[in-house]
């Protein structure tokens, strides 16, 4: 079942690539129909998972490669836990937003619904693998549609763009292949589950911390943490709207999903010890994203800079190395997935209308378009902690847990909260209220049903983890616990 | 007299204005409203329905606690949130303290709520108003009703959030807009204090159960620091809430709203919260000397240089927010002397009096199309029951014998005198300045000569209405009964009736320390006769010109000049803080260092990259570069990393 979730958005983009060239129009269509199957497995997924069961379900093992000579096997392993299967969610959710966003698209549509249905196929295989070596191929494998959705479909300096990203994450790559090959041979076993009994590697080639720090370079990238960040920015401005939804609501989050399940679980001693370097490195992240944020005139890098800060709080509830932090923690990858998504949604529409993201040069859009405005200020209230939207739930679950351990740190982190409200309710009251000029006039609302959908939906979803946190918190918890129990 | 109240129907308090709320929204959303399926009065209707059910069940919820002499009722509290050691619950706190709050909040809102019906009629927003209005109250009531400090914090935050949008409800207005962020902004920087205080007491404690961190903060099982750095955390997010000095700043714009939603903020809802927030945790700055004395200084601070702010400021609304903050610094006073009963039986006096003084205002305003007070005067003629009612709240605020803000300014005076004698003195000149802003207001606004008010104005419905007259009933109403309130309200407290039953929750040992002092007479005739000096100064001043205001003014300069620019605190935050240090300095570093050195070195290590590929590109004669790429550095890493590994 799990395998056919992963595959079945793969198995869309090989129909649309086999579609003729004059029937192209209906690439849009299957990719809907593809990755709305997706989502109603995920959903069935869901529904079905045993919440009393803290180990993987639906699991599918096959041997896949085996050596003789260095003695090692590759497995296609995959299975979902609670920490797993909301990012699934997530994921297939936040798919079907692109792909719904994207409807107008009509510039070689065929390859850019293909391309999206890849990504997603890579990105369900990142949250599900259970084995080190198919995480880091699935990890790969979504550089190749990301590249050609930002450098084909972008705009603005995207070749450059989409160089960057993919250099930067080359970059880490090469790290972590270099820490699982190592931790694999020395081990015996690339299964990320055998992997996390064994507790301390021993007779490596090379110190336990240098492996955990080979591995935990490229999650870090990929979150990202200062000073790794620069690839964000120029990514998500150039990238066309679906690209940057997913690429803030998922990609980052396979970084903070890395940490936890990959260096966290299984090199619990080291984590123990970095505790205090990566509360440090989150907490200046928060802050320095942050004032980065304040002084953005573009409105897609003020999103973009907005989420380096707020990816901070991932790192932070981690470094917490306990329970509730962690918990914190993935739960603000499912909510900033979800708030951020929709923040890129929303500008992604005012782009499309205004043909401009310089917040000096809109004003008033409140009476032009006032559902998107509703719609931005309850993902821009979300986004800036207000208690009853989701971003809330998570990022005071990271306070509460990480205080007793890193006090400075965590005050910090609280700050940063306040800064979020100043960079989002400065930029609200200057695009969207205030005297409606003459020049956007023209402006409409955003009115069509895959236009107000997903948007409704997404809603949907910030309010209810707002309003009840425990129904996706739960979960996660029951995810992250075996985690905290091998650190304590 | 009737049965203790259920918990469903305490419950029920805040969801009837939350149904009200989520109703008026999906109308909207669905469009039922520009469809004319759904008339926009429907929405003060229910707007007005709602509230009046929480009145009569805040009322019913009264009687309980009258009932128990002020004990809390046993509800137990609900799971929200459970991970390992955090568990986070949600219930009902129903005690005499948040009784009388609630009586007050739903009985202010629901007068409010009245007197809109008329005010804002025919405005295009009429149904997002009352959408706000409604959620405003829930959300205060939910905080009154908290049981959890982490539950107290979340309808605090939405309390703001309320009030952001309020503010903000003309939004195509630049001042208003601005205003509503400032609110929001600088209530948030107090917050940040609430949210450390909350970090503290629950690494300290391990809970956030509201009753069980009371009773950690009486067995000493807090730390002295720890407690007075708690205490003092929230005095913080409750000095940004309650507008007290330095973080007062936002409630003298808040005027931007809608005057009903300024009477809303200003009597009932927002500011009240902060004032509930230390009073709701008194057993905890009972313990702390530090926490106490803070709140009473910080309080005497803001009572003074408000009151001075009121006798400068020329806009009717700003007069009475400098008032309001003036009196929330009388009431954390009255907190800071240990004086929980004076200072939350001011807080109940003065909703009904300032509450009515804002109406007040929006009725002259709904006149003259004008808040300038040097646009106005000679009102009393064209609006006698507007100028009767805002004369009876103006003698309530200074304390006249025997009105409502009489008798609790008088249990404040005497609490400071036994506690703190310092504090005492300052809230006496402030009684002084009180009646002279007080006057001057009363003179300028309705005596002498009409001076012919303005066109427009505010915006929305505060429009012009030809030449002053008196307001429709719907307006007048809400101020007659106000007017009884700020009358009569103050004899509640004769023989301690209330005052038993606001401190009837609160544990013996913390009893104790609260301080109870008996009237005085030589303190009631000096506040009296201050009051009415006050006023005589302010009628020979403005009235009958003994002395010219000019004169004054010139003879105090460069005094006048700084209250004028509001002891320039505005000008150092915007210009300096916000503009100079945060934007211009540290935000232009940062980004240049962003830009320049940081992504400078990943360009230059990228150029190497390019120059690298370049090369192998002619090597593989160009094809599938990226995929090459990737294979290239993960084979060699392979490799290399297989050798290695396999020899050892």
């Amino acid at each position: 079942m799990l395998t056919i979730a992963i595959f079945l958005p793969l198995a869309g983009a090989l129909g649309i690539a086999l579609l003729p060239k004059r029937q192209e129009q209906h690439a849009r269509a299957i990719a809907t129909a593809y990755s709305a199957a997706v989502l109603a497995v995920v959903t069935y997924l869901f529904i079905a998972y045993d919440r009393g069961d803290s180990g993987y379900q639906f699991v599918d093992s096959t041997k896949w490669f085996e050596s003789d000579l260095t003695n090692f096997t590759l497995n296609y392993a995959v299975g979902v836990d609670g920490l797993s299967l909301p990012l699934l969610a997530l994921t297939s959710f936040l798919s079907l937003v692109a792909i719904l966003i994207s409807w107008r698209v009509d510039l070689r549509p065929k390859e850019y619904f293909a391309w999206l249905l890849v990504l997603e196929t890579s990105l369900m295989g990142v949250f599900s693998s259970l084995d080190f070596v198919l995480f880091f191929l699935f990890w790969e494998v979504e550089l190749i549609p990301m590249y050609f959705l930002i450098s084909i479909w972008g705009s603005g300096n995207r070749v450059y763009s989409a160089w960057k990203y993919v250099l930067y994450t080359f970059f880490g790559s090469a790290f972590m292949i270099t820490g699982i090959l190592t931790l694999g041979f020395t081990a015996g076993t690339f299964d990320v589950r055998e992997l996390a009994q064994i507790g301390e590697i021993e007779g490596a080639v090379i110190p336990a911390w240098a492996i955990f720090s080979l591995i935990i370079i490229a999650f870090l990238i990929k979150l990202p943490i200062v000073p790794f960040h620069t690839w964000l920015p120029d990514a998500h401005t150039d990238a066309p709207t679906a690209v940057s939804v997913i690429l803030a609501g998922v990609l980052l989050k396979m970084g903070g999903y890395g940490i936890l399940r990959m260096s966290f679980s299984i090199m619990p001693d080291v984590a123990k010890d970095a505790d205090v370097l990566l509360a440090a490195v989150a907490a200046t992240g928060i802050i320095y994203g942050a004032v980065m944020t304040l002084v953005q005139t573009d409105l897609k890098r003020l999103i973009a800079y907005s989420s380096v800060s707020h990816m901070g709080y991932v790192l932070l509830g981690a470094s917490s190395i306990g329970l509730v932090g962690m918990t914190g923690a993935a739960t603000q990858l499912v909510t900033h997935g979800l708030l951020t998504g929709m923040l890129f949604v929303l500008v992604g529409m005012v782009y499309d209308r205004a043909h401009t993201r310089d917040i000096g040069q809109l004003s008033g859009l409140a009476q032009r378009m006032p559902f998107i405005t509703v719609m931005m200020l309850v993902a821009g209230l979300g986004s800036l902690g207000l208690p009853a939207l989701a971003g809330f739930a998570a990022e005071v679950t990271v306070f509460l847990g990480t205080f007793e351990r890193h006090e400075a740190l965590t005050i910090l982190g609280v700050i940063g909260v306040a800064f979020a409200a100043g960079y989002i309710l400065w930029t609200i009251q200057r695009v969207f209220w205030g005297e409606a000029t003459e020049r956007w006039a023209d402006l409409t609302d955003a009115t069509a049903w895959w236009e107000r959908g997903p948007l409704l939906a997404l809603t949907l979803a910030i309010v209810s983890i707002g309003v009840y946190p425990a129904w996706i918190m739960d979960l996660l918890r029951d995810g992250v616990s075996p985690i905290a129990e091998r650190l304590a | 007299m009737l049965d203790p109240i259920r918990e469903g129907a305490v419950w029920a308090i805040m969801g009837l204005p939350f149904g009200s709320f989520a109703i008026i929204t999906l109308v909207s959303f669905l469009g039922l409203s520009r469809s004319g399926a759904w008339n926009p009065r429907f929405s003060g209707y229910l707007t007005v329905a709602a509230m009046l059910g929480a009145f009569l069940l805040s009322l019913w919820a009264f009687d309980t606690v009258v009932d128990s002499d002020g004990a809390r009722a046993g509800f137990d509290a609900h799971k929200w949130l459970h991970i390992g050691p955090l568990y986070v619950s949600v219930g009902i706190t129903l005690d005499g303290l948040s009784g009388v709050m609630l009586v007050v909040v739903t009985g202010v809102s629901l007068l409010v709520q009245v007197y809109s019906q008329e005010y804002m009629r025919g405005d295009e927003g009429y149904n997002r108003y009352f959408a706000f209005m409604s959620l405003f109250s829930m959300s205060m009531l939910g905080l009154i009703l908290a049981s959890s400090i982490l539950q107290l914090f979340v309808f605090w935050e939405l309390v703001g959030l309320c009030s952001y949008l309020l503010i903000g409800f003309w939004f195509q207005k630049d001042s208003a807009r601005k205003a509503a962020t400032k609110a929001f902004l600088v209530t948030r920087i107090g917050d940040l204090g609430f949210m450390i205080g909350l970090l503290i007491v629950y690494t300290e404690v391990g809970t956030l159960d509201i009753t069980a961190i009371h009773n950690a903060a009486i067995a000493g099982a807090i730390g002295s620091s720890a407690l007075t750095w708690f205490a003092l955390g929230l005095f913080a997010g409750a000095a940004g809430k309650s507008a007290q000095f330095p973080l007062h700043v936002w409630l003298p714009d808040a005027m931007e709203g809608p005057t009903p939603v300024s009477a809303l903020i200003h009597a009932a809802t927002m500011v009240a919260a902060g004032v509930y927030l230390v009073a709701r945790f008194f057993p905890v700055f009972a313990e702390s000397e530090d926490a106490l004395f803070t709140v009473a200084l910080i309080g005497s601070i803001t009572a003074l240089i408000a009151a001075l702010l009121g006798i400068v400021a020329t806009d009717i609304k700003r007069v009475m927010a400098y008032s309001t903050i003036s009196q929330l610094g009388y009431m954390m006073m009255g907190l800071g002397v240990g004086g929980l009963v004076a200072a939350i039986f001011h807080l109940f006096t003065h909703a009904f009096f300032k509450a009515l003084l804002f109406l007040g205002a929006g009725s002259v305003n709904h006149a003259t199309g004008t808040f300038d007070m040097r646009k106005m005067g000679g009102l009393a003629t064209f609006m006698p029951i507007t100028f009767g009612t805002v004369l009876v709240a103006s003698l309530s605020l200074i304390g006249v014998f025997p009105l409502a803000g009489f008798w609790s300014k008088d249990e404040i005076l005497a609490d400071a005198w036994k506690d703190r004698p310092w504090v005492f003195f300052v809230a006496l000149t402030a009684v002084f300045m009180t009646a002279l802003y007080v006057g001057r207001m009363l003179i300028l606004t309705f005596a002498g000569e009409y001076r012919g008010g303005e066109e427009g104005g505010h915006g929305g419905a505060d429009q012009r209405h030809g030449t002053p007259h008196e307001s429709p009933w719907l307006m007048t109403l809400p101020l007659l009964i106000l007017a009884v309130m700020a009358v009569v309200a103050g004899f509640l407290n004769l023989g301690d009736w209330l005052g038993k039953i606001i401190e009837g929750w609160v544990p013996p040992e913390t009893e104790e320390l609260v301080t109870k002092s008996d009237f005085s007479l030589w303190i009631a005739t000096a506040s009296v006769g201050l009051g009415i000096a006050g006023l005589l100064v302010a009628w020979a001043v403005y009235q009958v010109r003994i002395l010219e205001s000019k004169a004054i003014e010139a003879f105090l300069q460069p005094i006048p000049e700084i209250l004028e620019n509001r002891y320039y605190l505005d000008a150092l935050y915007q210009s300096f803080l916000v503009q100079t240090v945060l934007l211009g300095g540290l935000g232009a570093v940062v980004s240049l260092w962003d830009r320049y050195i940081v992504d400078g070195v990943v360009n230059g290590v990228a150029r190497v990259t390019a120059w690298t590929s370049a090369q192998m590109r002619i090597a593989q004669a160009g094809q599938a570069q990226l995929y090459g790429a990737v294979m290239l550095v993960g084979s060699v890493a392979a490799v290399v990393t297989v050798l290695v590994a396999g020899g050892s």
